[in-house]
């Protein structure tokens, strides 16, 4: 009786969650080994195939610009991650451990900041970056993705500094060190693990932008993969599936390399920093 | 070596050293890089947007003045009116399925069970991976002909003809609804998780021996516990539910007849594809009422907590 208990109130319910959560990823699995023949026969079982093909992958790599745009949103969510951890991470110890006047004010700020959802400012940042000669460049988006980045690092460093205790700083004043030497060789070493979480985050979701990649940059060699994926392949022509569900797979692969291991932190600090 | 500056740059130095080790100077010189980013990329654009909602600014033409003519004309039109009726029903719907849903799956994870880190791990992907690339998958899901959502409910004899989900309105936004609960359930889960890990196993105890019901002890002991973190994870979904894009641009580009189109949309279709800025900055504009009711209401959920 109460292994039947267990059943309907636990596992039943959470094999449905899963079934429910994974399916996408598995449809997206076979649909990209399917060969065209059996993809698009209604007469088949849908959700296997024994006859596995790489064409589409070939395809995908091969006659599309997928591994330009690999390369393209690479090269952004590198730029845009590094700039956004190095301002980052210098704003969010001078906010954190030097207390100066304004400090806290400015915490908040830049938390609200944080809340500004890209829909608002897309319209008006169109003309900045055009005005400033970065339209349909990479750097239109290395500039523009640290909005949402530096935000996002200051807050969840500021979480990390709070874990290291203000004496060990006190102790290397008393020493001798400089402020500088202080924040450089006992601060940021200590916070090595926060920084390192700060970068995949930003870089993924960098990686994972689609907004501003499809309003600033046009032509199809500067695109990224989400918005390469979405606006080149997706041509009404129904023999593009394999191909397309070929690039989330990959296109979602190194996101999701990354986050598995951080996830629970990151929504620790987010949930952290709003409560504050 | 310092011997050997000449008397004003040593004295240059010190002071500069001084200065260095002052916090305020210290501070400031720290923050201003990224300041000056979120003022030039995020400030400034934003009370861009509030001058060019005011406009009738084209792609190429700064426009001129114009005062509230744009919100007035979009109050009277009705694809606007939609687009504030998608909004609210897909939000209000949305937001909703993913608490009760991301709060079912947190109490379900939360105990001891065989496979547990790789459940916590897998539950996650639909809320890691890139929205627009999980967005093609739906639209795949959704396809008139080929679609295995249609061809599941044939095997179970619930329906025989094909479904297009797509080109009826309901059916569009139903979808879409259903693509988004997919993608924002792991976020509430996790974070409501996060919630309920806070909680004392003594407290659970102490209901006990109280005589508490299973029921009692959800109402009385998790629920006032996580009911901070909560509004938290809610109101942060909220903003983001109502400032979503890229799934509706992908799926449905705001259609069939707009019966689709969110605030976002809609300003990307006025301002960037019909090159008119300002309305488009003025559909925009919509989208901060809701982000300050939100953070308003949060504040004051939490401030009663305290």
């Amino acid at each position: 009786m109460r292994g039947v208990a267990r059943l309907v109130g636990f596992h039943l319910p959470l094999g449905a969650f899963l079934l429910f959560l994974l399916f996408p990823f598995y449809w997206m699995l076979v649909t990209a080994l399917k060969p065209n023949r059996d993809l698009y026969n209604l007469a088949l079982n849908p959700l296997w195939t024994w006859s596995p093909t790489l064409d589409h992958l070939h395809r995908l790599l091969w006659d599309t610009h997928f591994l330009l745009w690999t390369r393209n949103t690479l090269g952004i969510s590198l730029g845009a991650t590094a700039l956004s951890l190095a301002t980052g991470l210098l704003a969010a110890y001078a906010i954190g451990r030097l207390r100066f006047r304004g400090s806290g004010l400015l915490g908040i700020a830049i938390f609200l900041t944080y809340l500004v959802p890209p829909v608002i400012l897309f319209v008006p940042l169109s003309r900045i970056v055009s005005a400033l000669g970065l339209w349909d460049r990479p750097a239109a988006l290395v500039l523009t993705y640290p909005t949402f980045l530096v935000p996002f690092c200051v807050w969840l460093l500021l979480g990390y500094f709070r874990t290291i205790p203000q004496e060990l700083e006190d102790c290397a004043r008393v020493d001798g060190a400089s402020r500088f030497q202080v924040m450089r060789y006992v601060t940021f070493p200590l916070a090595l693990p926060g920084i390192l979480s700060c970068l995949i985050f930003a870089f993924t979701l960098s990686w994972n932008e689609y907004l501003y990649a499809l309003v600033f940059l046009s032509s199809t060699d500067q695109k990224t993969v989400p918005v390469g994926l979405a606006t080149e392949l997706v041509t009404g022509d129904v023999f593009q599936w394999g191909p397309l569900m070929a690039g989330a797979l990959l296109g979602s692969l190194p996101v999701a390399v990354a986050y598995s291991f951080f996830v629970e932190h990151y929504v620790a600090a987010l949930t952290g920093a709003l409560k504050e | 070596m310092e011997a050997g500056l000449p008397h004003a740059a040593r004295g240059r130095a010190a002071r500069l050293g001084a200065l260095v080790e002052s916090r305020e100077v210290l501070g400031w010189a720290l923050v201003t890089p990224a300041l000056a980013l979120l003022l030039v990329f995020l400030a400034y654009p934003f009370l861009l947007g509030l001058w060019l909602s005011l406009t009738d600014s084209r792609i190429a033409d700064p426009g001129r003045f114009v005062g509230l003519e744009n919100f007035r004309y979009l109050v009277g039109d009705a694809v606007f009116r939609l687009a504030v009726f998608n909004t609210l029903l897909y939000a209000g719907v949305a937001v909703a399925l993913k608490f009760v849903l991301g709060f079912a799956l947190a109490l379900l994870v939360n105990r001891q069970f065989w496979g547990k880190r790789f459940v916590r791990a897998a539950m996650l992907l639909p809320w890691i991976v890139p929205t627009s690339l999980s967005a093609l998958v739906f639209y795949w899901i959704y396809d008139s002909q080929f679609s295995v959502l249609t061809w599941a409910l044939r095997a179970l004899g619930l329906v025989s003809r094909p479904i297009n989900y797509l080109g009826d309105p309901d059916l569009a936004r139903a979808s879409l609804i259903a693509a988004n609960v997919w993608r924002g359930v792991p976020f509430f889960a996790i974070g409501l998780l996060a919630g309920l890990q806070t909680v004392p196993r003594e407290l659970y105890e102490a209901a006990q021996m109280d005589g508490a019901g299973r029921w009692a002890q959800f109402r009385f002991v998790t629920w006032p516990l996580v009911l901070p973190v909560s509004v938290v994870v809610t109101v942060f979904s909220t903003i983001m539910t109502v400032g979503d894009f890229q799934l509706i641009w992908i799926v449905t580009k705001g259609g069939p007849a707009n019966a689709t189109h969110l605030f976002g949309t809609l300003a990307y279709q006025r301002a960037i594809q019909g090159g008119f800025l300002g309305e488009g900055a003025a559909v925009a504009v919509f989208v901060l009422p809701v982000l300050v009711a939100c953070v308003a209401l949060a504040y004051r959920a939490l401030r009663r907590e305290d």
